[in-house]
């Protein structure tokens, strides 16, 4: 349901101010949403200043060089930091992307602002639940579902039809797109998003999927595929430069090339 | 409710067992819309929107403008003055440029719904097409509108 505005205990309030480490000569603003669930009390932004001298030049190097020097307590995902795992996604002055691959030096502006990925429920600090998220990937199978007897060797697949998965497949679920989504914002609860329908179309495009008119059954619903209305805020977000939008139009135009 | 178990991936649980624990803390929304840095392309979905709203009402003008024409030369005056004024020029322009502005948004659509246009320089292309076409076209159509009835009565 579209509500704009924050439930009550959901607005931010202003934060901590971290003193500035007396030894650093170059440093950088960092404003970063905080939430800790074993207080009562709202979430607030915190400031922070980094050493820009000690620290590594993308914005995970920034809080990690936070959570070594200043505050332990700050908490957040990652693993790979190298654009691979999807753990580090966050909404960063404005935009969802992986902390890992984003430059400090591609912010304008003093602060770089980091709030956790918008519209979910938050765990803690830039940690939010992507339960929903993940049930809704799992819903929309994302296996191999053949009818055909098992070959003896594999399912084989021509380069063709193999490079028609491009762009598709390469997805790491970092969920930057579909938390990027007004309309995913309004409607999580129905519609399954970008990220999914992303996988969706990667199966019902693949050659050796046998399952390609139940899966568009699925999706031919009000809300679950056609609460898109090409906003491209998916697109614009992905940090892996996939096309959720353009894969999203082409499971619409599957719907309608069926019918005639 | 559902749970992820490291074996046998998502499953539903019970609501009432132990795994509620964790739900029963009231987590906050993270921030959205009061972060989220606009883009043309958001923006004039937004704007698509508003301009179909505003077309039911601007209808609504269209009607009483019909419904005067085939009742009779007193109420056509009565449209008359109101289209004359100042109030009601202003009206009058904004219905015209939400009518350029949806249809070229609906051309927009058309294009992307037929799988085209999403590339980065093609979707800002498109619109900013839609943007600038839909103030042009209104200016273009006030312009021959005054040419030729002259913008007087």
């Amino acid at each position: 349901m579209v509500k704009f505005a924050l439930p009550r205990k959901s607005k931010v309030t202003e934060g901590k101010n971290w003193p500035k480490p007396e030894s650093a000569s170059e440093t950088r603003e960092f404003k970063v949403y905080r939430w800790n669930p074993d207080d009562d009390e709202n979430p607030r932004v915190d400031t922070f200043h980094v050493d820009l001298n000690e620290c590594g030049p993308r914005v995970l190097d920034g809080l990690i060089w936070i959570k070594d020097h200043i505050d332990p307590t700050l908490t957040f995902r990652r693993s790979c930091r190298e654009g691979v795992c999807g753990s580090c996604a966050m909404n960063i002055n404005g935009q969802n992307t992986l902390a890992c691959t984003k430059s400090l030096h591609d912010i304008s502006g003093d602060a770089v602002k980091v709030n956790p990925l918008p519209h979910q429920p938050v765990v803690k600090d830039l940690v939010p639940d992507l339960t929903n998220f993940y049930a809704q990937y799992a819903s929309i199978e994302p296996w191999l579902k053949t009818t055909t007897s098992t070959p003896q060797k594999e399912w084989r697949q021509s380069r063709e039809d193999r490079e028609k998965l491009d762009g598709l497949y390469e997805c790491i679920l970092c969920a930057c797109c579909s938390t990027a989504c007004p309309s995913y914002w309004w409607n999580s609860d129905r519609f399954l998003g970008p990220a999914a329908l992303l996988q969706a179309a990667r199966w019902v495009t693949d050659s050796r999927d046998e399952a390609a008119g139940e899966r568009l059954d699925y999706l031919e619903d009000p809300f679950r595929l056609y609460r898109c209305h090409t906003i491209l805020n998916c697109t614009k977000a992905c940090p892996k430069s996939l096309n959720p939008a353009e894969a999203i139009a082409t499971l619409k135009l599957k719907l309608v090339e069926r019918q005639v | 409710m559902l749970v992820a178990d490291p074996q046998q991936g998502l499953r539903r649980v019970p609501a009432t067992s132990e795994a509620m624990m964790t739900v029963r803390i009231e987590r906050p929304l993270s921030p959205h819309l009061q972060i989220y840095r606009w883009t043309l392309t958001m923006t004039l979905s937004i704007v698509h929107r508003a301009t179909g709203v505003a077309l039911y009402f601007g209808t609504l003008l269209l009607v009483w403008w019909l419904m005067a024409v085939s009742s009779g030369p007193g109420a056509y005056a009565a449209v008359q003055s109101f289209t004359s004024s100042w109030a009601g020029r202003l009206i009058a322009f904004g219905y015209t440029w939400a009518l350029m502005h949806h249809m070229l948004g609906g051309v927009r659509h058309l294009v992307w719904d037929l799988g085209y246009g999403f590339q980065p320089t093609e979707r800002e292309w498109l619109t900013r097409a839609t943007l600038i076409g839909g103030i042009l076209l209104t200016v273009l159509l006030w312009i021959a509108a005054y040419a030729i009835g002259g913008g007087g009565r």
